[in-house]
């Protein structure tokens, strides 16, 4: 993996640069170490996210030495494979051993992300035309579906297990076309492992579908009516969808938990999802920790930038809500629409019957027949309705609380930031001017930029494809109507 | 400044909403009312009637009194009994075939008309529930393209219209379904329910001359006020075959009207539904070109 190539260059110019230090320089060999075997292991879960925070986004000291690694990151990018500037921030968050006080990290991994930050103008333009056209060929590179729901065991410990199937023409993986079987709970873990290792770093990761309890009782009871039909065909296109946005997104692609995920026959139990589990507890307790935190800091917003971009968000989400409640409810009443004309063809029905004109009793039950159709009609109307453009307004919305999760954690890194910032002005006047520098979510406005082409080209096809079923449920309508006019004409 | 114009065309739309429902209303009870007009027109004996006259020809306001408390406690009253009296009447077999038989047919047909209108009220109610989330739908994506003025903003717009328009033809589907199939199916539920009473009117003639007819025997058995039972009696049977045969005149009009008036309906329902689904296609493929050709 080009990854690889990239801790020794740095490493040794820094080493090279930052001989003053008081630190000693076992710390940066330290660091390299455990930097080149991150790539390859999987950061562990309980890790607590807020030391990672720190040493992503800590205060960067000597930005004078830069000028040295400004020329290696130019000659890098030129000559690597774009996808990897961005893959070194994953590579950045695994940091250090505990064992290592919180303040020297800072000054350890500051450099790279400064320099990165630094040097970000440039680079990040380039690179970020190389990312578009990467994920663009990436779309037609790998395709991935999620099919055939099978129940698996029985009563309560029931699951539903879906098969993933993938086709790719990309290298990293193993074979051209594999598929897997995996339940609900697979697709939650790998979420969580996602989440952990890039959202504090300013990616946005796609959100998983929601559990629920409800539903899953429904299905393991076995209850065969339509709802719990209707629930697992409902989560079955969430997933299908939640991976399909996953693997567009190039960083994530790159990652080996995915990799895994979609290969290996067998993947161990992801125990911490399931509801009523330890960790269930513990993210509870930290979402209300979160919730009171957010009511506590407040930050000050310095960059312009992102303020503007919260408050479009605010408003954004706030309008999906919107638009998502209005289909909902079309969908609704689509619904009860469709049973009024089966409950309406049924009654013209038995008045035909007991009509005893013949003529217009044959003309009330083509009548009855006409609109026993279109209430076919009206509930496959409303079944896309809901399929293709409800569900993708409510990813949207889960979308943009992921997004308000990353602004949140930048904020929490804000705080961190201010509260290192402190603790180093004790120690270090030179360093204190340079801790003033831009923050390390540039990086994030490159993705941001990524996230909204794909956003209206999703957009866009969703709903010119609702509104060809519009138009074929017209022409349908059509149909039926002309073939029942004769019938009424002949009316004596 | 194309921002303001749409925004110009946005701001009356609550009026506009409220103009066409009026205008449907106003339509239906304009068509209920020439309906009535020409049944009595129509009719040999009624349109000879004073009032109607009175009620087609004078140029200047009638003030016409509605019911006050008092008569419509009496209405209310009579209601009661009759059904009350109803109930008893029907049991007794009638003689006469043609009246058993529309009968029979008159009370299942009620049941039936009744169970459709109100099908056909649920159904129309829905339909214009669907109209209205097209009207929501088409704000929110407006005030979404209203964002800023990106891209996907413009698509937004543009979806938006296409929802206006949409949603203006839903409507108009829901209150012509409304106009022409609740209103028949009520029009003749309440009809059926006038020849029932009708019937019950006859049937009720019925039980009286049977029971003058009874109380002349008693009285000829015992020889005491036979004359005034024989007029009764009279009376009761000239009522009765007056009845009877207006009655029968009536009720097979009723079926002539009534398989005109469906076959009016059904046909200008069905036109109708065709009309709307046709402009509805093209409005959908015309937007889908526009936006299939913006990519």
């Amino acid at each position: 993996m080009a990854a690889e190539r990239e801790p020794p260059p740095l490493g040794d110019a820094r080493a090279a640069d930052l001989e003053e230090l008081e630190d000693g320089e076992d710390l940066f060999t330290s660091t390299v170490s455990t930097l080149e075997s991150s790539p390859s292991s999987p950061e562990p879960v309980n890790l607590p996210a807020e030391d990672l925070s720190t040493n992503s986004n800590g205060p960067k000291p000597a930005e004078i030495m830069l000028d040295d690694d400004r020329e290696d990151l130019f000659a890098e990018a030129t000559e690597e494979v774009s996808l990897d500037s961005p893959e070194r921030d994953p590579m950045l968050s695994p940091k250090p051993t505990p064992a290592i006080t919180p303040v020297t990290p800072v000054t350890l991994v500051a450099p790279r992300m400064e320099s990165k930050s630094v040097a970000a103008p440039v680079i990040f333009d380039r690179s970020r035309e190389e990312i578009e056209e990467e994920a663009n060929g990436d779309l037609f590179d790998i395709e991935i579906n999620v099919s055939d729901p099978e129940k698996v065991g029985d009563g309560m410990n029931a699951y539903m297990a879906y098969r993933v199937t993938t086709k790719t023409t990309l290298s990293m993986f193993h074979k051209n076309e594999f598929s897997v079987k995996r339940r609900f709970s697979d697709f939650l873990g790998l979420h969580s492992k996602l989440a952990t290792k890039y959202m504090h770093i300013g990616y946005i990761v796609p959100p998983a579908p929601e559990k629920s309890i409800v539903g899953m009782t429904k299905v393991k009871v076995g209850k065969e009516d339509s709802s719990s039909t209707e629930f697992v065909e409902k989560r079955r296109a969430a997933l299908e969808r939640y991976l399909q946005r996953t693997v567009k997104h190039p960083t994530l692609l790159q990652d080996p938990d995915l990799r895994q995920f979609l290969e290996s026959s067998e993947l161990p139990r992801a125990v911490n999802t399931q509801a009523l589990s330890g960790a269930g507890i513990l993210r509870m307790v930290n979402k209300a920790a979160d919730a009171v935190n957010k009511m506590t800091i407040k930050m000050n917003e310095s960059d312009a930038w992102f303020e503007e971009k919260q408050q479009q968000f605010e408003n954004l989400d706030q309008q999906l809500r919107k638009l998502h409640a209005s289909v909902e409810a079309l969908v609704c009443h689509r619904k009860e629409l469709s049973a009024n004309t089966a409950a309406f063809a049924k009654s013209a029905a038995m008045l035909g019957n007991s009509e005893d004109h013949t003529a217009l009793s044959r003309a009330l039950s083509q009548l009855a027949e006409v609109e026993e159709k279109i209430d076919q009609l009206h509930q496959e109307q409303a079944f896309a309705d809901f399929y293709v453009f409800s569900e993708l307004l409510g990813d949207y919305i889960r979308l943009i609380a992921a997004v308000k999760g990353v602004f949140d954690h930048r904020m929490k890194c804000w705080q961190k930031w201010q509260d290192a910032q402190v603790t180093l002005q004790k120690k270090r006047e030179a360093e204190a001017k340079l801790q003033l520098a831009n923050k390390p979510d540039k990086l994030q406005q490159a993705k941001d930029e990524i996230k909204e082409k794909e956003r209206v080209k999703d957009f866009k096809t969703v709903i010119i494809e609702y509104l060809e079923s519009l138009v074929q449920t017209q022409q349908q309508l059509i149909k039926y109507w002309e073939a029942f006019l004769p019938e009424a004409k002949a009316i004596a | 400044m194309t921002t303001t114009l749409t925004e110009i065309k946005h701001l009356p739309t609550l009026a506009l909403l409220v103009c066409c429902e009026y205008l449907a209303i106003f339509k239906k009870t304009v068509a209920m009312h020439e309906v009535f007009l020409c049944r009595v027109a129509a009719h040999p004996i009624l349109r000879k009637d004073l009032n109607f006259h009175v009620f087609l020809e004078y140029n200047q306001d009638l003030s016409v009194r509605g019911k006050n408390k008092k008569e419509k406690l009496e209405d209310f009253f009579k209601n009661m009994v009759k059904s009350a009296d109803g109930v008893i009447v029907s049991g007794v077999k009638d003689v006469d075939d043609f009246f058993e038989h529309e009968r029979t047919f008159l009370v299942e047909y009620h049941n039936r008309v009744k169970d459709a209108s109100a099908k056909s009220d649920k159904m129309t109610r829905s339909h214009k529930n669907v109209a209205d989330d097209y009207n929501r739908i088409g704000s929110s994506l407006y005030s979404l393209g209203t964002q800023d003025s990106t891209d996907i903003c413009k698509f937004f717009l543009k979806v938006s219209e296409l929802f206006d328009k949409t949603r203006k033809i839903e409507a108009r589907v829901s209150a012509d379904e409304d106009l022409k199939l609740s209103d028949l199916l009520k029009y003749y539920l309440r009809e059926s329910q006038a020849a029932k009473d009708l019937l019950y009117r006859r049937s009720r003639s019925l039980v009286d001359y049977e029971n003058a007819n009874k109380a002349l025997d008693k009285a000829r058995a015992k020889n005491k006020d036979v004359l005034q039972a024989e007029t009764t009696q009279q009376i009761c049977c000239q009522k009765f075959e007056k009845i009877s045969e207006s009655a029968k005149q009536e009720l097979i009009d009723f079926k002539t009207r009534r398989v005109a008036a469906f076959r009016k309906n059904l046909v200008e329902l069905a036109e109708l539904e065709l009309k709307h689904a046709k402009g509805n296609l093209q409005l959908l493929q015309s937007c889908l070109a526009v936006l299939n050709g913006d990519t």
